[in-house]
């Protein structure tokens, strides 16, 4: 477990990141809490010539509400967000998403945006965003850009950010009075990463469907919002029969991800008994 | 007693949980080179071609050696001996330290690179060339018994290393069989598991060129016969120039007892170049060539009576052995697993058939339990199932078959159909406490209401017994063992009265240091402070066996105790010199030899300086106070215990969340309950691990595919209830200490506790066995089909 030379250089601004960025390309890569990229690097999957530590950017730290929205710092470890009386009051979807995340020394290292930037499949963070709308602050040499994060994630570990691009932060609404959210993981034994995950963020008045957005992750290549599920039960009562026929339209037309762990047919599976988990949650 | 049956808390520890442990890596020696070995990445392969030149002149590099390098080494030997049926020897092909034409599983090692740094030796290695034509490769046992099945070594045809049977005639097994009113049948894998010892394996090399003297530094739970082994079989070199030193160890399970070929390459490589030499294990390393453990294809049938006595038990299995025979390998499935199939009942008639197989895998041999899980987990699933089959109760039906209480000293030892005399024994008393800490009955009516709410819980049973305190030599060898299986134990009286003791044993995790400190300050009535536990260094302890198979307080304690009875002895006689008074006359306790019947007293330590500054001393009295012993058991000795499960399963999903846990064992006498308590606890979560969580996934290919900790399931804390455990104490009637052992206890009995539980859970759903590991989606296909 012997990782490939690199050099090391620990910046002290965002703006010096995005030059050594834009000076070295892909052979850089940014090293926040490194719990997905050292384990790679020490297997030599990934075998970047420089690492960049943001560590220690304060531009990058801390968790603020700011009008309807909570803006959370890039490094913001998964630890902090869990424990956060902010996050835990204003959405606590976040918080409650983040203490399902690996472990505690997971979760006192790993931050939000190394996973968001990591764009597993299995990982919590990316249906969370899509699922709360929430948006993705990127900085590169042309200044800054929002994305939305049902845009954000295209592909199998891939996102909208450039080479030459650093997530700074991410801007979540916070929920409305008549909105309630849930996380529901269905956990990976080993790595503790989500089979199913769905995040569902849901208003209701008067016991109907008034919105509501659905996310997957670990379910297919990349994290999605499921439009059908949502179809299936806006404008509807929350009853159980409506929760379960919503349900059953969950992954309805992906590609599904096969493993040890669980098969195409028993992921498929997991993602209705999951969304109606979640969706039950919220309708209460 | 001051510390005997005392929950000391654990001397060790201090250094462990503030970082000062010594582990192998730990250790830095001057001039040190650095190792790495170039594993297979195919499980069967010819090696075409070598090419080392580019490496060769990288940075750093030293030395790069290939099979051809070690051409006239020999290969790393096996410790057990098993015969064919038909009195041939079993197939014993070489297990080369570096192959030099063929490989035979991923992970066999090509190449081993020197370097005076680990990166440099790691960078280097990415830079060999190494061509190689892929071979077809086999896996499974019994399919690699087959016709046209790839062969791993060329001479074992069907890649049969041996076949075995044990018990009674056939004809009469398949005649009791006949006659029975119900036979429960069950065919199954016990599946491959990976031991996961926290700290990988190290070792360094060390030759030093003016005293042509070796050291070698190694992670091993059996420093002495590494050393007999590395020297008699392996490189030929003289015993006495060749220290073996197992410092801190980080867990072993009993992947740490065997002689691995890294051993002897580092030893090897460091009389080559004049400077020691360091190699430690990646995990992802561990994962391929620790010995793995279990692996048993099996076919098992018990027959009843119509009042539900067993009448007889036919088995048999395929023992995967894996690619190449590691140290007591032939060893698990055949005399620690045969042998325990009688269990704890009274079953008249018993055979086994069991054929030992090569496969293009990583060497299987002794993990946690060895032998004994398999034919626990083959007898208590086929009771669980043959009581649901029959309508009865899983509970009932055991304590209608056990084996009535014996003690072994008033009434005789039980007599096994399969050659061993358990030593002691109330087998009732353990699941009738058990029985009560779950409150079975209550049990049964929460769960028929819990079905009513759609909710699905079970409980299930398993009561087992196991051989440990391995064993009498004199028995072992005439089972093929090729080394005898005693203990040492040398107890240094100091001229102050302070006590060294240099065990045989070796300490990775079990507490040793407080344990045998317990036992000797209590025999000496000195404080705990005043005893040292010297073990793991070949020049300090005279010779040991290691620690394996629960043996170390049952063997290496008896040893220690043998040792202080002679010290005892010695000071008698010292004492009665000092008191003026005849030995006969005299009573040793609480550190001081009493007068009996006066207050004329002498103390331990007097007597200790006395020994040392002998001018007024007894004639003819040699001086000083230090003793040797080597002990070697008459018997095994037999722990056993009732262990039951509560489960939950999700109907939705198949996940299965265990929800009590009570284990009933009787391991015989306790020194330190808080240490036996730990073991059991993490025995138990071993043994879950295998029932839930646990298995090896090779590819046709022979691909490890789950080898790493993203992939391997290892339980997890929060994996568990808190246990519910209790104890019973039969003492063993054979050992100064009265113990048992209790190392292996909570693995062998936990994991058909888990799983009957789970088919309990089911049984509305008609599902009779569902293969280990027992995960959520084989758990809710079997609902689901």
């Amino acid at each position: 477990m012997i990782p490939a030379e690199f050099s090391y250089h620990r910046a002290n601004s965002v703006d010096e990141v995005i030059s050594l960025l834009s000076e070295h390309g892909d052979d850089a890569k940014l090293l926040s809490g490194g719990h997905s990229l050292i384990p790679a690097m020490k297997m030599r999957l990934n075998q970047p010539g420089m690492l960049i530590d943001i560590g220690r950017l304060s531009e990058l730290q801390g968790i603020k509400h700011e009008k309807d929205m909570l803006v959370i710092g890039a490094n913001t470890t998964h630890g902090a967000i869990a424990h956060s009386k902010t996050v835990q009051q204003q959405l606590p979807i976040l918080a409650e998403a983040a203490e399902l995340i690996g472990d505690v020394q997971v979760r006192n290292r790993g931050t939000i945006g190394g996973s968001l930037a990591h764009a597993d499949p299995s990982a919590d963070w990316p249906a969370v965003m899509i699922a709360t709308n929430a948006s993705i602050v990127l900085k590169g040499p042309d200044g800054e850009r929002t994305i939305a994060a049902e845009d954000f994630f295209t592909g199998f570990y891939m996102t909208e950010l450039a080479e030459n691009e650093i997530i700074t932060h991410i801007e979540v609404p916070v929920a409305g009075k008549n909105t309630k959210t849930s996380y529901q993981k269905f956990m990976q034994p080993a790595s503790r990463f989500a089979i199913v995950g769905c995040a569902v963020v849901l208003t209701s008045s008067g016991g109907q469907c008034e919105d509501v957005r659905v996310a997957f992750t670990g379910v297919s290549d990349g994290a999605f919002r499921d439009k059908g599920v949502e179809a299936a039960l806006k404008g509807k009562a929350l009853n159980a029969e409506n929760i379960e026929a919503a349900a059953a339209k969950a992954a309805a037309g992906m590609s599904i991800l096969s493993d040890h762990f669980a098969s195409e047919e028993y992921r498929q599976h997991l993602a209705r008994v999951y969304a109606k988990r979640a969706l039950t949650a919220t309708a209460g | 007693m001051t510390f005997i049956g005392k929950s000391v808390k654990r001397v060790e520890d201090k250094r462990f949980i503030t970082g000062k442990g010594n582990y192998t890596d730990d250790i830095v020696l001057p001039g040190m080179l650095h190792a790495y070995i170039i594993r297979s990445p195919y499980a069967h392969a010819n090696i075409l071609s070598i090419d080392t030149s580019e490496a060769t002149s990288m940075e750093g590099v030293v030395a790069i050696y290939t099979g051809k390098d070690l051409a006239g080494v020999n290969g790393v030997p096996c410790g057990w001996q098993i015969n064919f049926k038909n009195g041939d020897t079993m197939k014993e092909p070489p297990h080369p330290l570096i192959v030099a034409d063929k490989v035979r599983h991923q992970g066999d090692s090509v190449a081993i690179v020197i370097a005076e740094t680990r990166e440099q030796a790691r960078d280097a290695a990415d830079a060999v060339e190494i061509e190689y034509e892929e071979l077809p490769a086999v896996v499974n046992a019994k399919a690699a018994t087959e016709a046209g099945a790839p062969l791993v070594h060329d001479d074992a045809p069907n890649n049969i290393c041996f076949d075995w049977e044990l018990g009674n005639p056939k004809a009469e097994v398949d005649e009791a069989m006949n006659n029975a009113h119900h036979i429960t049948k069950l065919e199954f894998v016990n599946q491959r598991v990976i031991p996961n010892a926290i700290e990988p394996r190290a070792a360094i090399g060390s030759f030093d060129t003016t005293s042509e003297k070796y050291t070698l530094y190694t992670t091993s739970q059996n420093p002495h016969l590494t050393r007999l082994l590395l020297c008699a079989f392996v490189l030929g070199i003289p015993e006495h120039k060749v220290r073996v030193v197992a410092p801190d160890v980080g867990g072993g399970f009993g992947s740490k007892i065997f002689h691995y070929l890294e051993e002897a390459l580092v030893i090897w490589c460091s009389q080559k170049l004049g400077q020691p030499v360091k190699w430690t294990a990646e995990r992802s390393e561990s994962f391929i060539t620790d010995a793995h453990g279990r692996d048993h294809i099996t076919k098992a049938e018990m027959g009843f009576d119509k009042e539900g006595k067993i009448v007889g038990l036919r088995v048999n299995t395929f023992a995967n052995l894996g690619a190449y025979l590691s140290t007591f390998a032939p060893a698990v499935p055949t005399w620690l697993h045969g042998t325990l199939l009688q269990g704890l009942y009274t079953t008249p008639k018993i055979h086994i058939d069991l054929v030992g197989v090569f496969t293009h895998t990583t060497a299987v041999d002794a993990y946690r339990g060895a032998g004994r899980p398999e034919a626990t987990y083959l007898l208590e699933r086929l009771l669980d199932t043959a009581a649901l089959e029959m309508n009865v109760d899983p509970a009932e039906l055991r304590l209608k078959n056990f084996i009535p209480p014996f003690d072994g000293v008033k009434e005789p030892g039980y007599q096994t159909q399969v050659a061993l005399q358990y030593d002691s024994g109330n087998y009732h008393g353990v699941l009738e406490k058990a029985l009560e800490k779950v409150d079975y009955k209550n049990f049964r009516k929460e769960q028929e209401a819990a079905r009513k709410e759609g909710r699905l819980l079970g409980i299930g049973f398993s009561t087992y017994i196991e051989a440990c305190g391995i064993a009498p030599s004199a028995v072992v060898g005439a089972l093929g063992a090729r080394a005898g299986l005693y203990e040492s134990a040398q107890v240094r009286v100091q001229p102050t009265g302070k006590v060294s003791v240099y065990s045989g044993s070796h300490s990775h995790g079990q507490g040793h240091e407080t344990t045998f400190a317990q036992v000797v300050a209590d025999k000496f009535g000195i404080p705990m402070e005043d005893v040292d536990i010297i073990h793991g260094d070949s020049d300090a302890v005279a010779f040991g066996m290691g620690t394996y198979g629960s043996r170390s307080l049952a063997v290496g304690g008896s040893a220690i105790v043998k040792s202080i009875e002679k010290v005892i002895e010695k000071g008698s006689k010292i004492a009665a010199h000092k008191l003026e008074a005849s030995v006969d006359d005299l009573e040793f306790a609480n550190g001081k030899w009493t007068v009996k019947g006066t207050d004329k007293s002498v103390g331990f330590g007097d007597v200790a300086l006395t020994a040392y500054v002998p001018h007024d001393y007894p004639e003819g009295l040699e001086p000083g106070m230090d003793f040797a012993s080597f002990y070697d058991p008459t018997n095994f000795t037999y722990p056993f215990g009732a262990h039951i499960a509560v489960v939950e399963v999700d109907k939705d999903t198949g996940k299965v969340t265990l929800k009590r846990f009570i284990a009933v064992d009787d391991v015989g006498n306790v020194i330190n309950p808080m240490i036996v308590d730990g073991q059991i606890h993490g025995g138990i979560a071993q043994g879950v691990g295998q029932a839930l969580f646990e298995g090896a996934i090779y590819d046709e290919n022979g691909q490890l595919t789950n080898g790493s900790y993203m992939d391997y399931t290892m339980p997890r804390a929060d994996d568990f209830p808190s246990f519910e455990i209790d104890r019973q104490v039969t003492p063993c009637p054979h050992n100064p200490l009265g113990v048992k052992g209790a190392g292996e206890a909570g693995t062998i009995g936990s994991t058909p506790a888990v799983v009957n539980a789970v088919m309990d859970a089911l049984s509305p759903f008609g599902i009779k066995d569902i293969q280990m590991p027992l995960t959520s989606e084989r758990v809710w296909r079997a609902m689901n089909e």
